[in-house]
């Protein structure tokens, strides 16, 4: 072997001559080795790959003048962007390459903003500098962010919109959630602009919970509250039988009775169940509570507590004091101040108490609590964060209880723990984390939320949407939300709407809930007549619609008091209401708004005027009309709705003056004679 | 020479390790305890779901004996081009011969089929295809404004939230998933019926004009979802990712 060596060594290296010759061949050739690794390179294949495909198309000759040989790139300094992805993917930008099914080719699907002013790592991060597939789109050593999964794609469009957008349903939805279902009671989110984000839920106080409920009650709800109502938002710590005894007998220790919520019951009156479920049915608690059906499905809203079981849950007592005025155990309720009778309260009270599930407590059976226990509950709930949701006498809220998430979605992956089994990549570890947060170790404090598959995607596109690019970005680049206003009516008026909750439903100045019409410009849209009778009695516009005003039984004072405010403070520049008269039109015209109504614009796909030959279901009823708006906001409607409603499904059909003018004196004319007359008996 | 005898050696068990944790996931399909003699679609077809996420409900799909009831036991394999995720990929069916699977669809928006096969007691396979519908960001804004929009009319089914209005209209409005006739209007008709109302081609005008309220952009988006759900497809909507 070694001779071997040796007589190859002499002839490769005898004489300097050949020691010359040999060395300059074997530099030779590496020097080749650079040209070769280019012309072999990844970018250089798929373009080749990318003539050959267009070279048999129709349009091959368009496309082959705009194609450009070589690495292209996308520089773009104010967005950080350097990206090289269209050297392999050439045809991104040819609106006709569509329906190529295979990558790289594929043009781009349709969005609103230019490639070239957007770069593709702002919505898709991966590597863009990188020109090799695995380095651009997986995670290597020196570049950890791999590309984006197309499920949380709209994680992007979050980074510089910071408001609802229409095109991103799962990105709205996310955030929504963060909002909702409390996260950010306990985890802080600065948002960019330097507010923090606000929990829109409104976990009771707990500081008066015995006059509510029983310690039998907080115990099975601390064990399982999913149990009590499947909808409920209050997550599942997974509490021991003993944490859970000591945490509920703290809680009763700890509450203070209200003497409102005591009062004794007066004495038992039988009630009328068909009665109280008739005046439930009246009083449209449904468009708010939901109540879980025979067959399982959740009737009614998700303002309020689902109600399936209350009557295992609330004491009778604070029960009707609760509906006498809910107000009175919490100042900041979004339940509405119904004024209703003695009776009323007996019965609606009586049926609710109905609502029992008897297995619910039936294997909770507590011993009093000892003086021990109780501050080992009191320990508890300080240490599980109770007091970040729940206002909880002498407990304070703790201050930065959980992680920060304002800049979530930019964490690298080296400072993540995964599970074993995840991807190890950002977005897996979010949706894992709130999927089972206890999994990644003992003694975690996040509980269990029963959040959906479909939720965990939306909220981990929001979350992912808050990262660094979207908390430095230029404020020229952002896209502001709009803020919700903290727009509170004055006077006299402005405190009967909050005792009503008028904002839990209804809107005004960007303020309040879109359960129901936005009321900003009222004032110009009713006649003062409709509007009284309407507080007394609401009937429904939209025979479509299950949730409805309800009635809340208001004194003749506060009517007037309300509509009066309405009327005077609701007022659109746009629209004088005494511009134009309710009656007198000439009958030419009213004719010949009729025709239009029925001919041209063809209102009754929408619209009933005449109850025996229209059917339109999707518009308010317009066969009183003529006693409910003014002719001044019919006349404005016609020219433009969305200027007095944005967003309202009316179309906008850019009427010209004597089409409108002969519309509204059609519209005016119907006063629901017959029914107007039977109002006045 | 034993150098490469080595050499192979390594190779050979490589190999067969290999092939070990290749059958080591074969054997980790659950075992059919019962084979039907047909396999059909039961609920969750043609469903749309925005690209890459998941469909809103599941797909069941039902194993048939010979009397048409359903078959306990049988196993059913799901698959679909790449991309598309399943949160179990097999499974047995159960008491009422039913398998549920939650579905993802892919990054690209179209159609996408997903394929249930099951076999019968000879071994021979039986399938069932379901197709279902990626919807990119334009057919999501699409949706969005159909939901806002037209859906009141043109959707005759009814749910508790919204009453349909289909029922009430004298001339009936086409449903979008109406393929056979939504296809054969092109796109720059279909702008004007819905910028200019159904009098622009000589229909109804029980359709609105909606050309002062829909933007340009509103309206593509709007023609892009209608292609994207008719039935059946359009030809302009794109490739149908059938599994290879």
């Amino acid at each position: 072997m070694k001779e071997k060596l040796t007589s190859l060594w002499r002839e490769l290296f005898g004489d300097s001559v050949r020691a010359f010759g040999v060395v300059s061949l074997v530099f030779l050739a590496s020097l080749a080795i650079a040209p070769a690794k280019n012309f072999f390179s990844e970018w250089r294949h798929y373009q080749h790959g990318y003539l050959k495909m267009v070279r048999n198309r129709s349009d091959a000759n368009t496309l082959q003048r705009h194609f450009q040989g070589g690495i292209q790139q996308i520089w773009l300094p104010e967005l950080g962007v350097v990206d090289r992805c269209t050297s392999c993917h050439v045809g991104v930008k040819e609106a006709t390459l569509a329906d190529v099914p295979n990558q790289p080719f594929r043009a781009h699907p349709v969005i609103p903003h230019k490639l070239d002013q957007f770069g593709c790592t702002v919505c898709h991060r991966g590597q863009g500098a990188a020109t090799t597939l695995s380095e651009a789109h997986n995670s290597t050593l020196a570049w950890e962010q791999p590309i984006l999964a197309a499920k949380y794609i709209e994680s992007s469009c979050g980074e510089c919109h910071r408001g609802t957008l229409p095109g991103t349903p799962q990105l709205n939805q996310g955030r929504n959630l963060l909002v909702r279902q409390g996260c950010v009671h306990c985890h802080m989110v600065k948002l960019p602009d330097g507010t923090t984000l606000k929990a829109t839920d409104d976990p009771p106080s707990l500081s008066h919970i015995a006059d509510k409920t029983t310690r039998e009650w907080i115990f099975a709800w601390l064990k399982d509250p999913q149990a009590y109502s499947a909808t409920s938002t209050m997550p599942n710590f997974k509490l021991s039988d003993e944490d859970a005894r000591e945490m509920s007998a703290f809680l009763i220790a700890n509450s203070t009775p209200l003497p409102e919520m005591t009062a004794p019951v007066p004495e038992k009156t039988t009630f009328d169940p068909a009665a109280g479920a008739s005046l439930y049915g009246e009083s449209f608690c449904a468009s708010c509570h939901a109540v879980q059906n025979a067959a399982g499905n959740m009737v009614g809203g998700d303002v309020g507590p689902e109600l399936t079981r209350v009557g295992t849950k609330v004491k009778p007592a604070w029960l009707q004091a609760w509906l006498k005025n809910p107000r009175a155990y919490d100042p900041g309720t979004a339940m509405p101040h119904y004024r209703f009778n003695e009776v009323q309260l007996a019965t609606l009270s009586g049926f609710l108490q109905g609502k029992t599930d008897p297995d619910f407590l039936v294997n909770v059976h507590l011993d009093v609590a000892t003086p021990v226990q109780i501050a080992h509950g009191k320990r508890l709930v300080s240490d599980y964060g109770c007091a970040s949701c729940h206002e909880i006498a002498g407990i304070k809220k703790p201050e930065n209880f959980a992680p920060e998430l304002s800049r979530i979605g930019s964490k690298p992956v080296t400072q993540l723990v995964f599970l074993p089994g995840i991807q190890h990549t950002l977005p897996d570890y979010i949706a894992t984390k709130i999927k089972q947060p206890r999994a990644f170790g003992q003694g975690l404090k996040m509980p269990q939320y029963a959040f959906t598959p479909a939720q965990i995607d939306s909220l981990t596109t929001a979350l992912l949407s808050m990262n660094d690019r979207s908390q430095t970005l230029p404020p020229s680049l952002a896209v502001a939300a709009t803020p919700e206003s903290d727009y509170q009516p004055a006077g006299k008026a402005g405190k009967l709407m909050a005792d009503l909750a008028c904002f839990s439903c209804h809107r005004v100045n960007g303020h309040g809930g879109d359960m129901a019409p936005d009321l900003t410009w009222e004032g110009s849209s009713v006649q003062r007549e409709w509007l009284v009778q309407f507080f007394k009695n609401p009937g429904t516009l939209r025979p479509s619609l299950i949730r409805r005003m309800p009635r809340f039984n208001l004194t003749d004072a506060e009517v007037n008091e309300l509509s009066d405010y309405i009327l005077t403070v609701y007022q659109s520049p746009a629209v004088d209401r005494e511009a134009m008269p309710l009656s007198g039109y000439a009958q030419g015209q009213v004719e010949l708004g009729r025709q239009l109504f029925y001919g041209k614009y063809a209102c009754q796909g929408c619209h009933i005027v005449d109850t025996k030959t229209d059917k339109g279901y999707i518009g308010p009823t317009l066969t009183q009309v003529g006693s409910r708006l003014t002719a001044a906001w019919i006349y404005q409607w016609m020219k433009n709705p969305q200027s007095l409603r944005p967003g309202t499904a009316e179309p906008n059909r850019a009427m010209s003056d004597e089409d409108a003018s002969a519309l509204t004196a059609f519209l005016i004319s119907q006063k629901g004679g017959a029914k107007q007359e039977v109002a006045k008996k | 020479m034993n150098r490469y005898c080595s050499g192979l050696f390594i190779i050979l068990i490589a190999l067969v390790a290999a092939s070990c944790s290749r059958r080591s996931d074969d054997t980790s399909l659950p075992k059919a305890t019962a084979f039907g003699v047909a396999i059909a679609a039961s609920s969750g077809e043609k469903q749309t779901a925005q690209t890459g996420s998941l469909l809103p409900q599941p797909v069941v799909v039902q194993v048939n004996d010979e009397q048409g009831s359903g078959v306990a036991g049988a196993l059913v394999l799901f698959s679909a081009a790449p991309g598309v995720a399943f949160d179990h990929s097999s499974g047995l069916t159960d008491s009422s011969g039913q398998v549920t699977v939650n579905v993802s669809l892919a990054g690209i928006a179209g159609r996408y089929q997903i394929v249930a096969s099951t076999i019968d007691k000879s071994r021979r396979k039986m399938e069932v295809k379901v197709e279902e519908i990626a919807l990119g960001y334009q057919q999501t804004l699409g949706r969005h404004l159909n939901d806002q929009y037209c859906d009141r009319c043109h959707n005759a089914e009814s749910t508790v939230e919204r009453v349909s209005n289909f029922d009430n209209l004298e001339i009936k409005p086409h449903p979008f998933t109406e393929g056979d006739t939504i296809n054969k209007i092109n796109d720059a008709d279909l702008t004007a019926i819905i910028s200019h109302g159904g009098p622009a081609l000589n229909k109804s005008a029980l359709m609105p004009a909606w050309g002062n309220t829909l933007s340009q952009s509103d309206i593509q988006a709007l023609i892009s979802y209608i292609r994207a759900i008719s039935d059946p497809p359009s030809r302009s909507a794109g490739p149908v990712y059938a599994k290879d």
